[in-house]
This record gives C-alpha cells, structure tokens and sequence, in this order.
C-alpha cells in the first residue's frame, strides 16, 4: 500500500505523518510537493498540520487552489482514502471535500494539550480497529479548530454517520458544534480531523492511540484489494 | 485603473469570538455603551481595467471563490 504525505509551503507535520506511516505499519510512503499533478500511484494521501501558504486570508484557504488539489479531488472520488489532520482538515473544508468551516477557538486561545476523543463511528477505513464510544488520547495543537457547520449539515452529518470523532463530553477545548473532532464525506473515504493521531503513536509520545489509525487503515485497505499479508 | 475594497465579517448567525474579545475589552475599558462587536476583514484590490460591469462580475467571483467563506462570512465590496 503506497502513502503520500503532501507538503505546503508551510507544513509543518509532514515529518511526522511520514514517520508514523513507516512506524506503525512500515509501508512505502513519499513525500508530495504541492505543485505536483498526480497521484495516480497513491492509494491513501495524508493532507498534514502546518500552516500552508502562511494560513493569510484563511487556514486552508490559498491551499485549496495548489496545483496538487485537483489531483486529490481526483483520488478521493476515486475512493482512495484521503486524511486531513488539522491543517490539512481545514484544506479539505476550504476545498468542499468535506463540509462545514472552521472558526477561531472559542476561547481564543491556541491550545496545545493532550485530548479524549470519543470514537463514534467505526465503520471507516481508519477507524476499523477501534471499539464504538471508545475514548482514545490523542493532542491536540490549534488556534482555528471550531468546527462550524449549519443545522442542516449538522443532521445530515448525523444522518449518515459522519462524525468520525467527538470531544469527550464537557472536554471540548475549541466550542465546535456538537463536540466535532472529525468527520468523513458521505462515502467515508475522506476523514478530516483536528486532533493529530500521527503525534500519538508510540508510548514515549505520551500515548499510542494514534497507532490504530494507521493500522486500521492499512487492514481495511488488505481486505478491500485481498492483497497478501506482506503486500 | 479601478479599485475594488472588499470587507469580510463572520455572518450574524455564527459566533465571532474576536468580536467577542474585543466587546469585552472595550467594556473593562469603560466604554459600557458598546454592544455587539464584529471584526471582519478589509481588502484593497488594484484592477487594471476600466470596465466597471467586467470588474463587478470578476471582483464578485474573487469574493466567492477564495475572500470569503461563504459557509461562515459574508461579503459586500465598493469599487471605485
């Protein structure tokens, strides 16, 4: 299974994403600049954290016209599975992969801590291998990660269980509406998420709930492709 | 040569918790006859064209596509 981590002028979690990729399941994985065209050889692309383009006018808002842009758009209809953590889920809001946008945090304040995420939907590529309302560790590090989306979203999203992740209960640090942490599209290829999973893969990291993610998505991928346990 | 002046705010119905601290400082100021405030943002756009009807429809586009999030902001711009 081959990963791409694309990197903006500005990304600042690519590194990262790479390294949890090669350590938590050891697949090929590269590094994609944001003026390529394609990602044809790609079967799940990682949109990282950072700050693209400098975040000026909006997060996520000069990314979504990157060259590389269309190439995911295409990817993602294609039903590869497709991942924006932090920065890279207000690229995917910006863009109109997912729905919804972001606001600046409630409090204002840029929070950088560890959160509990409640897991409610197990039933995506990347979250198979965990339990239905488990609660998982995983930090957090923004400024602009007030999920916002109107009533109508909200049921739809609802509706079609979409929201991936949820802050635990009275612990939202940023005022998103109903708890949002993370939602995928209607297909439930393309997650979004606040939250970095890729900081929470190892022990020494403070947690290693993040590992399952990389997992998941890996033994959901083999299952789909019935390809060979080392594939 | 025309100017396009674009002001973005977060539309009423969505929280803007900057509006918000702002109010809030203003009031630990004194100034206790503030109400609601919105921060937005102001944009200066230098067009090279004269044909107003074009730059309306070009500067409305711009608006939609990439000054504005239309989900969260509204916008409204001058040209002069």
């Amino acid at each position: 299974m081959n990963f791409a981590v694309l990197v903006f002028p500005g990304s600042n979690c690519d590194i990262d994403c790479y390294k949890a990729v090669e350590d938590t399941i050891g697949q090929p994985v590269s590094y994609v600049w944001h003026t390529e065209t394609d990602l044809s050889q790609y079967d799940c692309i990682i949109v990282p954290g950072g700050f693209s383009y400098g975040d000026y006018l909006r997060c996520g808002a000069i990314a979504q016209f990157a060259p590389v842009m269309k190439a995911l758009k295409e990817a993602a209809e294609q039903g590869k599975y497709v991942i924006g953590i932090c920065n890279g889920f207000q690229i995917l809001l910006e863009s109109g992969l997912l729905p919804g946008a972001m606001l600046r945090n409630q409090s204002l304040k840029f929070r950088c801590h560890a959160a509990m995420l409640q897991v409610e939907n197990t039933n995506t590529p990347f979250t198979s291998q965990y339990k239905q309302g488990e609660l998982i560790n995983i930090p957090i590090a923004h400024g602009e990660g007030n999920y916002y989306c109107d009533e109508t979203t909200l049921q739809e999203l609802k509706a079609n269980n979409q929201i991936v992740f949820r802050y635990q209960a009275g612990n939202n640090p940023n005022g998103s509406v109903d708890d949002i942490a993370g939602i995928c599209n209607k297909a439930g290829n393309v997650l979004g998420m606040m939250p970095h999973p890729e900081r929470a893969v190892h022990e020494l990291l403070g947690s290693a709930d993040g590992a399952r993610m990389f997992t998941s998505i890996l033994s959901t991928w083999r299952e789909k492709h019935g390809a060979a346990v080392n594939g | 040569m025309l100017k396009a002046t674009v002001y973005v705010t977060i539309k009423q119905s969505v929280l803007d918790p900057q509006g918000n601290a702002v109010q809030g400082g203003l009031h630990s100021m004194g100034f206790s006859e503030v109400g609601k405030v919105r921060v937005g943002k102001y944009i200066e756009i230098e067009l090279n064209t004269s044909d107003r009807a074009e730059a309306e429809q070009r500067v409305k586009a711009m608006c939609e596509k990439l000054l504005a999030n239309t989900v969260i902001e509204d916008y409204r711009y001058e040209l002069a």
